[in-house]
């Protein structure tokens, strides 16, 4: 899958998963997140706008970049979330710990 | 469709005239002046009662299911063969079975000993071969589930076949399953173990015809068909949901329990803290653990929630060490000898101390300034704050989809499934051949680790209560660990002839025409049901077996509740693939052969007693029968023991 980086200032990475993230994808969205915060980059923030679907697998690689973005002391937020992620999120109680954020900027200064 | 008639109305039947002779028991013929064998042995017959029903009540819905048709093109697969320390030969042929399967698939060998002569023959079969990475060390490794789980990180397919080191596929066992999945609500089909190596007698009671077949097609029926861990195919969205959402109980459980805890942990630490500035930084902590709790009470999600909490703490810490660095930079200016690697040090820690966000520090500066912190040096609350995060760092994997929580991970696994709103199917049809231990005491440690891991599941995730789950289905894992309680009850219908036919003592008021006349059409029925329900299956064994392995239950079920209750190791042993030693194996069943032998003597004393003119006729006939009843079932044990292993496959050799 397309995966967009966009590297801001401070140590913020957005990063931009194109289409569906899935079992088939969701190493690919892990192993963006590790190097992103391996240059540095500890807060990521995974924007969905373009994500079209997700399942279990994809939420599964979030919380593997989120548990590796803690480790280094920052942390993966996720923003501009559709409704199939959305049911998803909610499927698996996973709103319990990810916040969907309105906008990236939102995302970015949260907390 | 008449066998389904016939099969319900003999239940019915069995169920009534057991409520019958039940409530009669308890309130017209218990023998209370001798309660103490009076009351166990009612009590009993009424544990038995409830089997009886629950059994009833799985064959209400015993139906075959209708094929599933031919298997839908392009789905992906993946095969996992797990192995421990079985033979490596044992595990390259079913590992070339499995490469065989016709439907498209890719085969893994999961190989948990990690050894090399298995990776060459996996290479040479052209299978793959995954071992536990790094992050497993150190780290708990949960057996067999994890070693599922490990695997399951590293593929993608989008069905899993689980086969245990011994089970050989047959080419088509893909192709009459994977159809069951076009229902997208399926998470699992499960088939039957068969065993290769087990002649006709089955001496060891190792096919289980009754539940790999009548048993899990009315646990099917009511949604309810169990995992058994072997010879299943897992749909990976389903494991990967079960995993997101344990991964959310068990991460908001930890940080509630660390917060809960906090203010013991702190006031502790305060105590010993000998600096001013510390006890206020420990009173800073404090303050951001209450409101950390307070904002989960309120509903915020625990990402945000742990982390403003471990910025907070960054913020404490910094400022700590900053203040520190600035009275030795202070002190050192004083002396004139600035230091620039000094002076380098706290700037970092200063920026974080300043109120800028903390996201935009650098962040390994932020983890150094926590381990040089005073507060860092405190272990119980360097503790706390690790605890208070959302990456369950003392887990090699965030999320485990197969269930650690038991010994055996297939139950658990199941159950929560059907908690969450998944069906599972059994398919009743024989796809892979296995091996079953061949020595008494192999099959005695795999029952012990079904009944302990059952029990766990029990007594951790009760299936009455546990949220999700519908009657019918709380019903099928209750009826499953309820006859694992029956270690207890075997030893009072062993005893109660025993104490008729040696002293005189009878535990029911008479036995009289009253008495048969309820038990009798009550045990014929019982029969009946079990016959129809068999459809012609041999059960005979595993019906022995249920009481002759009496003590193996009661083992389970008190080192199960010393697990749960007291945190004490079960004593976990991995199955052998080999035979053991068979030298000294009747230590192992020593219990059996001393109630066998205390059976014969009472007989003998019953006979003379009788003769003698001391005991009745009608007592002295019901409790031989009993007697014989009982040798009979137990004669099983000697069975077993001269069992020498199966020599069908050595003349074939």
């Amino acid at each position: 899958m397309e995966i967009g980086t966009d590297v801001r200032g401070g140590g913020v990475a957005v990063l931009r998963p194109q289409g569906r993230l899935t079992m088939v994808t969701a190493g690919e969205l892990k192993a963006e997140v590790d190097r992103a915060v391996d240059d540095g980059n500890a807060v990521v923030v995974v924007d969905l706008e373009e994500t079209a679907f997700m399942d279990s697998s994809g939420l599964g690689a979030l919380v593997g970049g989120l548990r590796r973005a803690r480790a280094a002391g920052g942390d993966l937020r996720i923003a501009r979330v559709g409704g199939q992620v959305l049911t998803v999120l909610r499927l698996t109680t996973m709103d319990r710990v990810l916040t969907p954020f309105a906008t990236v900027e939102d995302a970015v200064g949260a907390a | 469709m008449r066998r389904m008639v016939v099969l319900r109305v003999v239940v019915t039947l069995t169920l009534v005239l057991g409520l019958n002779y039940t409530v009669w028991r308890w309130l017209e013929s218990v023998n209370w002046s001798a309660w103490w064998i009076a009351v166990p042995l009612v009590i009993a017959e009424t544990y038995s009662f409830v089997d009886v029903t629950l059994f009833g009540i799985t064959m209400w819905k015993a139906k075959p299911r209708e094929d599933p048709g031919p298997p839908p093109e392009g789905v992906t697969v993946d095969v996992f063969i797990t192995t421990y320390n079985e033979d490596v030969a044992l595990v390259a042929r079913t590992a070339e079975a499995a490469r065989d399967i016709r439907y498209p698939h890719r085969t893994w060998v999961l190989d948990d000993g990690a050894r090399p002569e298995m990776r060459a023959e996996a290479e040479r079969l052209g299978v793959g071969y995954v071992v536990r990475g790094a992050d497993w060390a150190d780290r708990p490794k949960h057996a067999k589930a994890g070693n599922l789980n490990n695997a399951l990180a590293l593929t993608d397919g989008e069905l899993i076949l689980v086969l245990d080191a011994d089970q050989i596929p047959t080419p088509d066992i893909l192709d009459r399953t994977v159809a069951y999945f076009d229902d997208p609500q399926v998470a699992l089909v499960q088939t039957p173990q068969f065993f290769t190596n087990v002649p006709e007698a089955d001496p060891l009671g190792s096919q289980a015809p009754l539940f790999y077949g009548p048993i899990q097609q009315g646990k099917d029926g009511w949604n309810a068909a169990f995992f058994c861990g072997s010879n299943a195919i897992l749909r990976r969205d389903a494991l990967m949901q079960l995993g997101l959402v344990g991964y959310v109980r068990e991460t908001e459980r930890t940080v509630r329990e660390a917060l809960h805890t906090s203010r013991r942990v702190l006031q502790r630490a305060r105590r010993q803290a000998d600096d001013l500035r510390v006890a206020a930084a420990l009173d800073e902590v404090a303050r951001a653990s209450t409101q950390a709790l307070r904002r989960l009470d309120a509903g915020d999600p625990l990402g945000e929630v742990t982390y403003a909490f471990q910025r907070r703490v960054d913020e404490v810490s910094s400022s700590v060490v900053a203040a520190d660095m600035a009275a030795i930079r202070a002190d050192l200016e004083a002396l004139g000898e600035l230091a620039p690697a000094l002076a380098a040090a706290p700037a970092g820690a200063q920026s974080t101390a300043d109120g800028r966000d903390p996201a935009h520090a650098d962040a390994l500066t932020a983890l150094d300034t926590r381990e040089w912190s005073p507060l860092g040096a405190l272990e119980s609350v360097r503790a706390l704050v690790r605890a208070v995060d959302v990456d369950r760092g003392d887990e090699a994997m965030p999320v485990m989809p197969v269930a650690t929580l038991s010994v055996t991970e297939d139950m658990a696994t199941a159950m929560r499934l059907h908690a969450l709103g998944w069906k599972t199917v059994y398919h009743h049809e024989t796809l892979a051949h296995g091996l079953a231990p061949e020595d008494l005491g192999t099959m005695i440690t795999q029952r012990l680790r079904w009944a302990q891991g059952t029990l766990q599941v029990f007594l951790q995730e009760n299936p009455l209560t546990v949220k999700g789950l519908r009657l019918g289905q709380r019903l099928m894992y209750g009826a499953t660990m309820w006859s694992y309680l029956s270690g207890f009850t075997a030893v009072v219908y062993l005893a109660a002839p025993v104490i008729f036919l040696c002293f005189g003592v009878l535990p029911v008021t008479a036995w009289s025409v009253d008495f048969f006349a309820r038990f009798l059409p009550f045990q014929i029925a019982s029969q009946l049901l079990f016959l129809v329900s068999a459809r012609g299956l041999r059960t005979w064994r595993g019906q022995q077996y249920s009481l002759a392995l009496f003590p193996v239950w009661i083992k389970a079920t008190w080192t199960a509740a010393a697990n749960v209750w007291f945190g004490r190791p079960l004593g976990f042993a991995v199955t052998p693939k080999q035979r053991q030693s068979s030298a000294g194996a009747w230590r192992l069943v020593r219990p059996q052969l001393v109630a066998m032998a205390v059976l014969v003597v009472a007989a003998v004393v019953g006979v003379v007693r009788w003769a003698l003119g001391y005991a009745p006729w009608v007592g002295t006939a019901v409790n031989l029968a009993w007697v014989a009843y009982d040798l009979v079932v137990l004669s099983v044990i000697v069975q077993a023991l001269r069992y020498r292993g199966y020599q069908g496959a050595e003349k074939e050799a």
